[in-house]
């Protein structure tokens, strides 16, 4: 055991070590970024910073942010997945069919919804654990392959006429400002939370959560220490379909129909999300707090470069290049400490 | 301790892969708590031995006995819970968890949802260093640890799984002295506690310091186990090899040849500083120095794969500005990589187009094309001239054996006709006959007026056919000997010092 250093010192070394630790975390980072670019928004657009108005992005970024928890899984495990939006039109779809063609009760429709998103996941596993197809091709063809079905079989034609149940707005709490407007945080919002919390748990406080982090950082010690690879596959992917279906629902129930092609092109936007907030492309790092923190940059971005006027088009290479540049860093930073640690490692030459 | 029944027996052990007949008849035992020298020539069964005891191969034929009961069905996951732990030698480890983690490892394998015992991990963790006697930062990352303290970290985890049997497989090729000595001091501690420790190892010197035992495979088969006490380095070598392998010194006067490849104060970042050397024409030039000192680095850099931040690099007296390595091998280096399989040979692609990968720009006509008759020629030629055992030239070279690969990757770079080759750990995974056949190729080449730049982590290798041995330490060259002035041990003493 270390030798016991006297009180203060230890005190402050113990600081030390963890603002060091905290230093590298890309959470802290972002957090600042956050504060830097929320007050320089706030101070160029007057709204912005108003409290309806973050409550407004939060509930805008929900199907987002959930769908993010899923891939987010996917990501530490090491693999990437970009069909989970086909997935949510897919599941939303057949959950929107289900409730208005024969009129089948709330559970029941949300219980197929959710049974297809984790179905669609559990092929993607299939593909890539057992025929061994690399992650992004095997979702990528998955991605073709559902959203055209979906297309085909619904000609493209939305839903309109869905059940109240679904549709209703539900407000958990509501309060009126001083200033009169209104804050409602609304299911969205609150379904969100606890994914984030339900994620969270999973990853951090159950033994497949851990496991999934050490698939993601070493395949192949993980199989010889005796992790079912197989079946962590499964979940992760499984768990994405899951999150992608309750994204897709959550979608309906916000807009109030079923638009097959409604959710494409978010896929980027996602997993810039999740790889802003730290998850490595690599696998087996990252965190649901800088996930969350990703989504909102992002959402920040967005909105703020809305209210100023500037063209969407925009926010797209703001998209594009986040995850080139948070990709490169990740790829030199651990290139650079491979390179030092030969130096670094090697006794001081004589 | 004889009448004591042993921890592990195997008897008449046999494991078939295919064609391969990877054991033979193999019976063997490993008594409790102690340590066991494990060794041969790679290639001769010793990962085989313990992948079947590891329960990973299951043996074709034989028995396996633990603690006296035989275990007719061994599995990795039964073999885990009979107490025996393999560290590989690239320790197997999750560089992007805590140490905490890695070493408790076995306690998140339980049912999905069990919560995380973080303050069990925690506790067997602390409790398991501490009985190593070798304090880590619990909460450090693995990737942030030296290699060193990384074996501690592969250690302490077999510990907590309740290991009786630890298999350690080379774990002294990146280590120091004073860290093997560390090592050491900790395997002499499981003995304490009634665990046995088999080493397997080439750099036999140190480890022979603490075993009890030595067996010695050679072809599948096990030659023999005896007490450390009775055999000697150089027996050793002979129950390995089967052959009496006396390397004279080759060494030869070249100061008054022409520098061919000068390097002059070549530094990258982290990788190696300040780097002076001049290899003469017709020269052997042999770089020695631990895992990780910097020498493959440097290589990758004279190859013109990675660039150089700082220094020069002249060839025959004139600049070489080396962007990439086809700079490289047009200006006339060729560089055979340490890792043929991934890096030096496309496996499923046949001998004949391995063997003219460099060279297809030479091989293009007029038209730009590559007449199929040319091509065949030049491969034809030089399976002649490296002596290749081939099925024939179509044959994939996935087929070949590791000597015989490697003599395909030497043929595809001398097709090149270079004035400089570097070969990097040329003999690694290359049995006894074949490793003299690529030392001769060596020195042929060097009569020829080729210059060569050797990279080994065997002292021995690099006597056997180097006119200077330069030392590589911490990405600097620290020194320079002249084999049969330095003495091989000598040369060791320094390098692991």
């Amino acid at each position: 055991m270390p030798e016991p250093a006297s009180g203060p010192d230890r005190a402050v070394g113990a600081a030390l070590a963890r603002w060091r630790r905290l230093r590298r975390r890309p959470e802290t980072w972002l957090f600042l970024v956050i504060l830097a670019v929320g007050t320089l928004f706030g101070l160029m657009a007057p709204g912005f910073l108003t409290l309806p108005n973050v409550i407004d992005l939060l509930e805008t970024y929900s199907v987002q942010a959930i769908i993010a928890m899923g891939l987010f899984v996917v990501l530490v495990s090491g693999g990437i997945d970009i069909s989970f939006a086909a997935t949510a039109s897919v599941a939303q779809y057949c959950a929107a069919l289900l409730a208005s063609r024969l009129g089948l009760p709330a559970p029941l429709v949300i219980l197929a919804g959710l049974a297809v998103g984790v179905g669609l996941g559990c092929v993607n596993a299939a593909l890539i654990h057992h025929l061994r197809i690399t992650s992004i091709i095997a979702t990528i063809a998955m991605m073709s392959v559902s959203f055209s079905l979906l297309m085909y079989f619904s000609g493209g034609r939305s839903i309109y006429d869905l059940p109240d149940w679904w549709t209703s707005r539900v407000v958990f709490y509501r309060a009126e400002l001083a200033s009169g407007d209104i804050v409602r945080v609304t299911l969205p919002v609150v379904l969100m939370g606890a994914m984030a919390l339900l994620t969270w748990a999973l990853m951090t406080r159950t033994s497949i959560g851990r496991q999934i982090y050490a698939m993601g950082g070493n395949p192949e010690a993980a199989r010889r220490v005796g992790i079912d690879v197989g079946r962590l596959t499964y979940v992760a992917y499984g768990y994405l379909g899951f999150a992608a279906a309750l994204g897709g629902l959550v979608q309906a129930h916000r807009v109030g129909e079923s638009v097959p092609n409604a959710m494409v092109n978010t896929e980027l936007a996602v997993l810039s999300a999740a790889v802003l907030g730290g998850a490595s492309l690599a696998g087996g790092v990252g965190t649901v707090p800088g996930v969350l923190l990703g989504i909102v940059l992002l959402a920040i971005l967005q909105n703020g470069l809305n209210l100023l006027g500037v063209s969407p088009y925009f926010f797209q290479i703001v998209i594009g290049v986040t995850i080139l540049v948070s990709t490169s860093i990740t790829v030199l930073s651990s290139r650079r400490g491979r390179r030092l640690r030969t130096l670094g490692e090697a006794p001081s030459h004589g | 301790m004889s009448g004591e029944t042993p921890f592990l027996r195997i008897k008449g052990v046999s494991k078939r892969f295919g064609g391969v007949q990877a054991l033979i008849d193999v019976d063997w035992e490993v008594r409790r708590g102690e340590v066991h020298c494990l060794v041969g020539e790679n290639g001769c069964g010793k990962s085989t031995l313990i992948k079947t005891v590891a329960g990973v191969h299951p043996p074709t034929a034989g028995t396996i006995e633990i603690d006296g009961r035989p275990v007719p069905s061994l599995d990795p996951a039964k073999a885990k819970a009979l107490g025996i732990q393999v560290i590989f030698q690239d320790l197997s480890l999750f560089p992007n968890l805590t140490v905490v983690e890695n070493v408790a490892v076995e306690s998140t394998l339980g049912p999905a949802l069990r919560p995380v015992q973080k303050a069990g991990m925690r506790r067997i963790a602390g409790e398991v260093l501490a009985r190593l006697d070798f304090p880590l930062d619990l909460d450090a990352l693995v990737a942030d640890l030296p290699v060193a303290e990384r074996q501690i970290t592969a250690i302490a985890r077999g510990l907590a799984a309740k290991a009786r049997l630890i298999f350690m497989d080379e774990p002294t090729a990146s280590l120091t002295r004073a860290e093997v000595d560390r090592l050491l001091a900790i395997v002499a501690r499981l003995r304490g506690d009634g665990i046995a420790v088999v080493f397997v190892s080439h750099r036999l010197d140190e480890v022979v310091k603490v075993a009890e035992r030595l067996t010695v495979m050679r072809d599948g088969r096990k030659v023999g186990t005896w007490p450390v006490a009775e055999v000697d380095q150089r027996r050793i070598g002979h129950l390995m090899t089967g052959v009496d392998v006396e390397h004279g010194v080759v060494a030869r006067d070249m100061r008054a040849a022409p520098p061919l490849l000068a390097v002059e104060g070549l530094s990258r970042r982290g990788e190696f500083a300040d780097v002076s050397l001049t290899l003469r024409k017709g020269e052997v030039l042999g770089i020695v120095g631990l895992l990780g000192a910097g020498r493959t680095e440097l290589a990758l850099t004279l190859f013109g794969m990675n660039r150089a931040e700082g220094g020069r690099i002249l060839l025959e007296g004139r600049d070489l500005a080396l962007r990439s390595n086809r700079d490289a091998v047009r200006a006339g280096i060729a560089y055979v990589s340490e890792d043929r399989l991934s890096l030096g040979l496309v496996l499923p692609q046949s001998i004949g187009d391995n063997l003219v990968l460099a060279v297809m720009r030479r091989l293009k006509n007029r038209l730009g094309l590559m007449p199929q008759a040319r091509r065949r020629a030049l491969a034809a030629e030089w399976v002649e001239r490296l002596k290749v055992t081939i099925p024939g030239l179509d044959a994939p070279v996935r087929t070949l054996s590791g000597g015989n690969q490697q003599r395909v990757v030497l043929a595809k770079w001398l097709a090149t006709r270079p004035r400089v080759l570097i070969l990097d750990s040329p003999t690694v995974g290359v049995d006894i006959k074949n490793k003299q056949g690529i030392y001769e190729v060596v020195a042929d080449l060097a009569r020829g007026g080729v210059g060569v730049i050797l990279i080994s982590d065997e002292v021995a290798e690099t006597f056997a056919t180097c006119d200077r041995v330069l030392h590589m330490r911490a990405g600097r060259i620290v020194g320079e000997a002249v084999p049969g002035v330095v003495s091989e041990h000598e040369m060791e003493e320094r390098i692991y010092a």
